[in-house]
């Protein structure tokens, strides 16, 4: 992380959050992360939908891509797949 | 009647626990959420019952426990509500993991606690501790000796909490403040509500990687802010300490708001923190806080008709704790006897006592210190004890290696 650590004095009051979520790399967390065949993929979004970390990114065309960056690496969207596209690989 | 100096003043017989109801009907309050347990009930009654004839425009949520009490009044209060919540005992046990979301979030809520013993066994009578528990959960506290402070406090407690961003409890004795008629200096409406004013929101700056922003401090789509995320090691200690810094910069506030509502009621509680009583030439003072201290001042009389220079100081503010004054304040006493109602299990004396031990051990001249333990569950703490430990604590340094920390009242 880029940013400077701040002290006590110059934090804002009530703890309350001054970096986003999407500077912080939770993908770093992952055991498994998934991988797409995108032969397989219908492009139907339900991966998208389901991410609970909105990790998928996805212009409604093209095959969704996850940002590996803040994927835990819970299966959910392979589990909801409905083709049976996405493949949790170890990290 | 009316006190003209100070307008028109109705005197009115309220109980505590009524005298609290009035203070919020008139102080602008957006949200009431409470939920009603002994002793606390008539607070909760009266209010709804002002709601009800439509005598005030406030929101009453019912809610279904008192940890749902203090969330709704929490998130009104995010949302930029003025709201208030009152308890006693369990239920301001059950209020626990929110007492500290309020107070680290800064949310200036205000609490009326009406002090009742903690089950087990179920006793529904005063004691101190259920608040003397809550001490370290970033609250300020100030406790009432009688009706009309409880009314006078709560009035102020909006604006010191609002004014320094941190939740205020007001608490009041069970029974012997709450439930007890006496006449009550009732300020008009309108000199509450301009006191009080309107709640403002302050504004805060917050560093972000696209730069500084500026934001109201609450909920507002307008300018999205999150409160509450998660706070690991890197951070949470700075969080903390910024948290104690600012309650240790209230008592100037405190002052400035009893001085102001001085101003407009003629009741100011000066000198704040501690009110002493005829401690100027007294050998030994007996320390305590809230209605028994009015017994207290009696035995003080008493004793002093007999030659005995005894004094006795009642302290308001227990949180902050004002050490620093009252190391002022007691240097000058040969001894301190100091009044708990609470018993902090397995620790060297109650919480007051140990507080203001430990204030004293910097001290130079280093008064003696006796802690009484008195009045669990409503008992009864009678003048002649209170006469008793006064003689005794006048006799303490000259006899080297009492138990310093003492039952008043309980059988063996």
């Amino acid at each position: 992380m880029s940013t400077p650590m701040l002290g006590w004095k110059e934090l804002p009051m009530g703890a309350v959050a001054f970096i986003s979520s999407k500077e912080y790399p939770t993908g770093e967390w992952a055991v498994f992360q998934p991988k797409i065949d995108e032969s397989k993929c219908i492009k139907c979004g339900l991966c998208w939908i389901y991410c609970p970390d909105s990790a998928y990114r996805w212009d409604g065309e093209n095959v969704p891509v996850p940002s590996l960056e803040h994927c835990k690496g819970c299966g959910i969207c392979a589990a909801e797949c409905p083709t049976k596209a996405i493949e949790m690989v170890r990290v | 009647m009316a006190v003209q100096k100070y307008g028109e003043q109705t005197v009115m017989a309220l109980n505590g626990d009524e005298a609290v109801a009035w203070a919020v009907k008139q102080s602008n309050v957006d949200v009431v959420a409470a939920y009603p347990i002994t002793p606390q009930t008539i607070i909760v009654e009266r209010i709804s019952e002002f709601v009800h004839n439509g005598e005030v425009d406030m929101e009453f949520v019912r809610v279904e426990s008192e940890h749902s009490a203090l969330s709704a009044c929490w998130g009104a209060s995010l949302a930029g509500a003025r709201a208030f919540t009152a308890t006693a005992a369990n239920g301001l046990a059950l209020m626990w993991e929110i007492l500290y979301i309020v107070s680290s979030t800064r949310v200036p809520l205000v609490m009326a606690v009406v002090n009742r013993a903690l089950s087990a066994p179920i006793n529904i009578h005063n004691d101190h501790s259920d608040t003397m528990g809550a001490r370290d959960s970033g609250w300020i506290q100030l406790y009432s000796e009688d009706a009309q402070e409880a009314y006078d406090n709560t009035i102020m407690a909006f604006k010191i909490a609002e004014e320094s961003m941190l939740p205020v409890m007001v608490t009041l004795d069970g029974f012997t403040i709450s439930h007890t008629l006496q006449n009550v200096s009732v300020l008009p409406d309108e000199v509450v509500s301009n006191f009080v004013g309107e709640r403002k929101i302050p504004r805060i700056k917050i560093p972000t990687i696209y730069g500084e922003k500026e934001v109201p401090f609450m909920l507002n789509p307008k300018y999205p802010i999150t409160f509450g995320p998660l706070d690991l090691y890197d951070y949470y200690f700075e969080h903390k300490v910024q948290q104690n810094e600012a309650m240790k910069d209230t008592p100037p506030i405190i002052e400035k708001v009893h001085k102001e509502y001085g101003e407009i009621s003629g009741r100011s509680y000066e000198p704040v923190h501690m009110i002493p009583y005829k401690t100027e030439d007294a050998d030994v003072i007996i320390i305590g806080l809230s209605s028994t201290m009015s017994v207290v001042r009696k035995v003080v009389d008493q004793l002093r008709e007999e030659g005995k220079k005894v004094g006795a100081i009642r302290l308001r503010v227990f949180r902050p704790f004002p050490a620093e004054m009252l190391r002022k304040e007691l240097s000058n006493f040969s001894t301190v006897g100091v009044l708990d109602r609470c018993i902090s299990f397995g620790a060297e004396g109650g919480p007051l006592f140990l507080e203001i031990r430990s204030a004293l051990y910097s001290s130079p001249s280093k008064p003696a210190t006796v802690n009484y333990i008195y009045g669990l569950g409503g008992r009864e703490l009678p003048p002649k004890l209170i006469a008793k430990a006064f003689n005794e604590i006048l006799e303490v340094r000259a006899e080297p290696g009492t138990p310093i920390v003492k039952y008043l009242g309980v059988r063996e």
